[in-house]
């Protein structure tokens, strides 16, 4: 069903070439020891990271609940600040940014999308890009163009409520939302968490389609090894505030880390794991 | 007479009080919200001063509406006689629903959905008024509702302070046991209540979440519901504001600048209709007159120190002992001489001459009990009363010339701690049984209409109480024809026709208005 929509995003950046080269060539997001403990506590929820996204990458955070991935995505678009060390998005330290211009220029999608209740999904994805002062008409055909391309029918769609969306169809408005503004880099936070099986296979295909179509960074949190392996062009493996190991997908599974080993072991245990994702339509 | 005839025959006096019923309450909600919800929202931000400013609202509701009035009147700025200081009351009380709600509501708003908003890049003031205020509307709009109905039952008082409202229907009703009377008030207050209270249930379904997630089909009737509810405040605002307008006007008309003056009266029918005496005879002299009657405990008194009132009816036993703060004497002519002496020089206020009649306590047992124990006074009755209760007026058990005093001097013991009620509901409540000995007034047009006898002061205890009135020496030499009125006045009421005025309105039912032109035009007083 996907596929029958043509690829229309990703306009041209205004960005001289030059300058692209010199983005393309600089990590977008860069890591370089990195701590973070929250106020009252001693103990870090993080503590020494070192890693970098290069453009076009996906980086997938696979961990046990608390092992800092969620706090590591945070400290991307500065929702929380580090303790010591220093994060850079496209080049530049993420104190030197402005906030509020950082994260509009980073897409966010949390488990069940966060979506506004009293805005429509129009609303919803259209906000980024309303805050930015677009014109109506551009915002319309904006949100239009999104609905197509995560498959949802614009005119049956865009006026409902995310009240009346089942959990799949909010998860698709979240990321078309995440998208609207076009920005380089995307953050998601277990997007696909709270979904059934079948809709969790078919959205993770299509969420590997379009980053590639649309040659989008990404930065992707989970605790399941096998959307891991899906999506991610590269897996960094994290326990207790620590990044255990960064690796690509081929390299993961030959790991002999025993941290990843047990991770691995839950694949051949699952019925049918050697085609996790085949068949799901 | 039934309600529904009483209300057809005072239709324009209810449309009047209801007018400033709904505009006191108006007034006073919208300052409340504008206060209210930036306070709210400060405490979203503030954690620290959450539980201190919670506190005050919460304590400002649990004073007693009675006792905030009395504490604001001699306050400046927001005090005084009036609609002010009832609305300043009435802010006070409908902040706390609503800080609270505001807060509940902002708080209650999903951890994620403010985080989103946060990482979609909205600054603070973004998050504030497209998220957090609209999700948390319906709870806002919910604190706004209870401080709404607060508000209109809280108006009714605001009678007591001379603010108007449906409160004066009660109050008046309550004094002269007139039921028509206390339902014309009750009863518009109560629907007022109720028609806000479903009014802003629908304004509250509007906001709320849970409502859209299935009212797609719905979102017509939404509209229509909404646009009723819209059109029903508008035009509640345009009567309230154009009926103010029309009065203002009305005061206005005229060529010459004609000399005001504000009488007052306190909160039973003999001061009402003093006051209406006084007001009539100027009105017909040319003087544009302000009523504020029916104002409680020392609010006139307080109100002619502050200038808000020019003229009030008073009695020399009262000024004396309650004010003056002397111990009671039986004189007559030396409490008169030392009350007039003391106001010209602490307060500048002068005594007119004695109006004629005597309104002393008068103590007052059933006839029935009166003829069967053979009393005459109050010594011959000091031995049955231990086997008596007693009900007296608040006033009667709080003052120096009252109830210490009196049990003092004639060595009474009753069965129980007399009750302390409202003075006009004693009356009833002797000829019903309920108690058997009350202090009621002397010239209370019903003493025989409910066949009580009042027993003779036979130790000279009650201190004389002499009808006069107190004027502002400032207003005597602005407005010459308050002296020819006060002259005609003089020894002019005798205590028969003082008791006479009173039955007319208290137990016939009639309105004190008419009544006294009645009396004026009998006596030859219109014509200056």
């Amino acid at each position: 069903m996907f596929s029958r929509f043509a690829l229309i995003a990703g306009g041209t950046p205004a960005v001289p070439v030059n300058e692209m080269l010199e983005l393309i060539k600089a990590p977008l997001v860069e890591f370089r020891d990195v701590s973070f403990s929250h106020a009252a506590s001693t103990v870090p929820v993080i503590s020494h990271l070192t890693f970098s996204v290069q453009q076009g990458e996906t980086l997938v955070l696979l961990g046990e609940s608390g092992c800092g991935k969620t706090t590591t995505l945070k400290l991307i678009n500065r929702l929380l600040s580090p303790t010591s060390g220093e994060v850079k998005v496209e080049g530049k330290s993420i104190t030197a940014w402005d906030p509020i211009r950082l994260r509009r220029r980073t897409g966010y999608v949390i488990q069940e999308g966060g979506l506004f209740p009293h805005f429509s999904v129009a609303r919803n994805i259209g906000l980024v890009p309303a805050l930015e002062g677009w014109e109506k008409e551009k915002i319309k055909s904006r949100v239009d163009e999104l609905l197509a391309i995560v498959g949802l029918e614009p005119g049956e769609f865009a006026s409902r409520y995310p009240g009346e969306l089942s959990g799949g169809q909010r998860q698709r408005v979240g990321v078309a939302r995440a998208l609207a503004a076009e920005p380089p880099l995307l953050l998601l936070d277990e997007p696909f968490g709270a979904l059934d099986p079948l809709t969790r296979a078919s959205l993770q295909r299509q969420f590997v389609d379009l980053t590639r179509r649309l040659k989008k960074t990404a930065v992707f949190v989970t605790h399941d090894v096998r959307e891991a392996l899906l999506v991610g062009s590269h897996i960094g493996l994290m326990q207790k505030g620590k990044l255990l190991l960064l690796e690509t997908p081929e390299n993961f599974v030959k790991s002999k880390n025993e941290y990843a080993l047990a991770y691995i072991e839950t694949l051949d245990l699952a019925p049918g794991s050697s085609q996790p994702l085949e068949g799901s339509r | 007479m039934s309600f529904w005839h009483y209300l057809q025959q005072n239709w324009t006096e209810l449309l009047q009080h209801l007018r400033e019923h709904l505009w006191l309450v108006f007034i006073s909600t919208l300052i409340a919200v504008a206060i209210g919800l930036p306070t709210g929202i400060l405490l979203t931000r503030k954690k620290s001063l959450r539980g201190p400013i919670l506190g005050i609202a919460n304590v400002m509701q649990t004073i007693p509406s009675l006792a905030l009035f009395g504490f604001l009147i001699p306050l400046p700025f927001i005090g005084g006689i009036g609609a002010r200081t009832a609305i300043v009351a009435l802010v006070l009380y409908s902040l706390l629903p609503i800080i609270r709600n505001t807060v509940t509501g902002i708080l209650g708003v999903d951890p994620n959905v403010r985080e989103a908003a946060v990482a979609m890049g909205m600054t603070g003031s973004q998050v504030l008024w497209q998220v957090e205020l609209p999700l948390a509307m319906a709870v806002i709009i919910t604190g706004v509702r209870v401080a709404l109905v607060i508000a209109i039952g809280v108006t009714t008082i605001a009678a007591a302070v001379g603010a108007g409202g449906l409160g004066v229907f009660i109050f008046r009703g309550i004094r002269q046991f007139d039921n028509n009377l206390l339902l014309a008030g009750a009863v518009p207050a109560a629907l007022l209540a109720l028609t806000a209270d479903f009014g802003l249930g629908l304004v509250e379904k509007y906001f709320s979440v849970t409502r859209k997630r299935k009212a797609v089909a719905g979102s017509g009737r939404r509209k229509i519901t909404i646009g009723a509810v819209t059109a029903i405040i508008a035009a509640v605002v345009t009567g309230v504001y154009v009926g103010s307008r029309d009065s203002r006007d009305s005061r206005s008309h005229g060529f010459l600048p004609k000399p005001r003056v504000v009488v007052g009266s306190k909160d039973f029918t003999e001061s009402a209709i003093l006051g209406e005496i006084a007001a009539q005879m100027l009105e017909a002299r040319g003087v544009i007159v302000e009523r504020k009657f029916e104002l409680g405990g020392n609010l006139p008194h307080e109100g002619l120190l502050a200038s808000q009132i020019d003229i009030y009816p008073e009695y020399s036993g009262t000024a004396y002992t309650a004010i003056l703060k002397h111990a009671p004497i039986t004189d007559p002519r030396a409490v008169y001489d030392q009350v007039k002496q003391e106001y010209a020089e602490k307060f500048k206020i002068a005594l007119s001459e004695p109006l004629g009649f005597d309104n002393t306590f008068a103590i007052l047992v059933r006839g029935a009990e009166a003829r069967r124990l053979k009393l005459k006074t109050i010594s011959d009755a000091a031995p049955y009363v231990r086997n008596w209760r007693a009900g007296f007026g608040q006033d009667f058990m709080s003052r120096a010339d009252g109830y210490p005093g009196f049990v003092k001097a004639y060595g009474l013991k009753f069965a129980d701690q007399p009750r302390e009620m409202d003075l006009s509901l004693t009356y009833i409540a002797l000829s019903s049984g309920k108690v058997d000995l009350i202090a009621g007034n002397s010239t209370e047009g019903r003493i025989a209409a409910l066949d009580l006898v009042q027993l003779e002061d036979d130790s000279h205890y009650f201190p004389p109480y002499e009808g006069v009135y107190l004027v502002r020496n400032d207003s005597l030499s602005r407005v010459p024809a308050l002296n020819e009125v006060l002259g005609k006045l003089a020894h002019a009421i005798s205590t028969e026709e003082m008791r006479q005025l009173n039955y007319e309105v208290d137990a016939n039912k009639r309105g004190q208005a008419e009544v006294v032109r009645e009396w004026l035009k009998r006596k030859g007083f219109m014509a200056p």
